[in-house]
């Protein structure tokens, strides 16, 4: 099996296409810390509106703690994009090069090419998100250097410095979960279908479609929300709460887990009786 | 391409009679019947030829043994066994190309053979896919990636992954398309070195019957996805009549003479100076003999039997 998963990495990273996530989340990453770096006490000031009155902030507030925070909860948004661009590939794109033939006529099972092709996928995912922390952080702390975190939600929580990372390696974990679910979905329709294209546009058109169900407050969509998986997507924002919910972040990474293991059940289910035509 | 690659001839005791098995072997898609209760019986050493038309379920059945499809009904039996269930086990015996040869365009011939050794689980040395790779003359061309490669050189590329873990039995689907007559040649003349030299039993589907009737022992016709006719292929070419030119120097005389004889029934045709009859093979020198001694001048006689007019002929019947 590791051969496989070893086979099936060397053939994702040899694509330009894979890349194009690590060039992106790069470009993004730079791109928000270089333009807060420009503007720090517009940023500070905006950010502490309304509250000077009522406290007095010291230290350094604008940190690359506070950064990669801002960051992850901005792109935690828009990395599925990038991860259905190789997930959505992984099967669909043997099809359309026609090399079902020569792959699946190997003696090796077909649910272990499907697993290999999988795993390699969700190493993908949870590659870029590992990208997303490095550069977050790492940059961060060279620009903005390191301090305690605040986090402002309905009321202010102030984080001690040796308090923060381990919030944040959980904050990834459930980040790269989320990605892990977006890449299972991609993986699904990419088992249907023998276009890449299909389906990153379809796993893109559910997150969009869910998401937009889950952020507005209308009774018959709260009332949706809770079965759709991207509800329990943002539950990497749970560690940077006090106290933290134990039992919604064990809730959200059940569903989750079980989203994920159920869409790979049937993806399993479908292509071990594909009739492969292509 | 060169054959001179060292190979050992397999001369292994079988414990199985056929190498290949297939009963009643149906696929349906939706209300199209792509392959109708087919039987076929491949055995050691053979090389089989598989022919049909286009569309007439040759890749379906190809498919189907190489597991890519999952038949409708019937059974499949490969080296003895059954297919599905010795599913891994069959397939390290077998190289196959099926329908045209895609490889990963974006990696070299050399990485896409290393990767394909790696997936199936054999330990295929740097030293093997040179010499795979020297076979079908694409050594010096080892490290260009395949998207740099023509049609031609696709296919050869198929038939060195084919032979890549040395399989006892290798199944072609139209393995020379694409190719120039010189490199319809040198297939030929590898499918006749791997059955000659290594005993190898080589499954050969086509639509050009020519290319079969070049190298196959045995064959089956078959159209809309049902078995035309199956045999020798030499007793089929022998219960073929013959298509016969004779080239005379007197038009007139030798229909004339023709006209009064048993022989005008087996007139076919007349172009220019040319008397075209359908004949069988012992009846050649008999009519010619007659034609000499009237005085006809001949100045050539030319038999043209080809399996390409007899599959032609039991195809459109077949397809009636």
């Amino acid at each position: 099996m590791f051969t496989l998963i070893g086979v099936e990495l060397f053939k994702i990273f040899r694509k330009w296409r894979t890349y194009i996530g690590f060039a992106a989340v790069t470009v993004l990453v730079l791109l928000i810390q270089t333009a807060i770096y420009f503007a720090k006490d517009t940023y500070v000031s905006s950010m502490t509106r309304g509250l000077d009155q009522a406290f007095m902030f010291t230290g350094n507030l604008l940190n690359g703690y506070l950064i990669a925070h801002l960051i992850l909860g901005i792109l935690v948004v828009h990395v599925p994009f990038l991860v259905t661009l190789v997930a959505g590939d992984l099967l669909a794109g043997e099809a359309t090069a026609g090399t079902y033939r020569i792959l699946l006529t190997r003696p090796v099972s077909r649910l272990k090419v499907l697993t290999a092709k999988y795993l390699a996928g969700v190493i993908y995912a949870n590659l870029l998100v590992l990208w997303l922390a490095a550069l977050s952080l790492g940059f961060g702390f060279i620009l903005f250097g390191t301090g305690e975190l605040i986090v402002m939600k309905s009321y202010i929580i102030v984080f001690a410095q040796n308090d923060i990372i381990w919030r944040f390696a959980i904050a990834y974990a459930f980040a790269g979960l989320s990605m892990t679910m977006v890449a299972t979905l991609a993986f699904f329709f990419s088992s249907l279908v023998e276009n890449s294209i299909g389906p990153i546009i379809s796993t893109m058109a559910i997150i969009i479609v869910f998401v937009i169900i889950t952020s507005i407050k209308i009774s018959i969509f709260e009332s949706i929300s809770p079965w759709l998986f991207t509800s329990y997507m943002n539950a990497w924002s749970l560690p940077f709460d006090d106290p933290i919910e134990v039992d919604k972040a064990v809730k959200s990474a059940v569903i989750l887990l079980a989203h994920i293991i159920g869409l790979f059940g049937i993806t399993a289910f479908i292509f071990k009786r594909k009739d492969i035509l292509s | 391409m060169c054959f001179s690659a060292t190979f050992n001839k397999r001369k292994a005791s079988l414990d199985y009679e056929k190498i290949i098995e297939v009963e009643g072997l149906s696929k349906n898609f939706k209300s199209l019947k792509a392959v109708n209760n087919l039987n076929i019986n491949v055995y050691p050493g053979d090389v089989f030829g598989f022919l049909g038309p286009n569309g007439a379920g040759k890749s379906t059945t190809i498919r189907m043994l190489m597991t890519l499809i999952s038949p409708s009904g019937g059974n499949i039996k490969i080296f003895g066994k059954e297919l599905n269930p010795n599913r891994a086990e069959i397939l390290q015996k077998i190289g196959a190309i099926v329908e045209k040869p895609d490889f990963y365009g974006y990696l070299s011939a050399f990485k896409n053979l290393e990767i394909l050794g790696k997936i199936s689980g054999t330990q295929i040395s740097k030293n093997r896919i040179m010499e795979v790779l020297e076979l079908v003359s694409l050594d010096k061309r080892f490290n260009s990636k395949v998207k740099t490669f023509s049609f031609g050189m696709k296919q050869r590329l198929g038939l060195a992954q084919a032979l890549l873990h040395n399989p006892e039995l290798i199944i072609l689907d139209e393995p020379t398309t694409g190719l120039d007559p010189q490199g319809m040649k040198e297939i030929r003349d590898l499918i006749l070195f791997l059955s000659k030299e290594q005993g190898k039993t080589i499954f050969l589907s086509s639509h050009i019957l020519h290319e079969v009737e070049l190298v196959a022992n045995r064959m089956i016709i078959i159209n809309k996805g049902s078995v035309v006719v199956e045999g020798m292929v030499a007793e089929l070419l022998n219960s073929a009549s013959l298509k016969v030119t004779f080239e005379v120097d007197d038009l007139q005389k030798a229909l004339a003479e023709i006209d009064i004889t048993q022989w005008k029934k087996k007139l076919e045709s007349v172009v220019k100076n040319k008397i075209i009859f359908q004949l069988e093979q012992e009846e050649i020198s008999v009519l010619n003999k007659l034609l000499v001694e009237k005085g006809i001048g001949i100045s050539a006689v030319v038999p043209a039997r080809s399996l390409e007019e007899y599959f032609l002929n039991l195809t459109e019947k077949g397809g009636k």
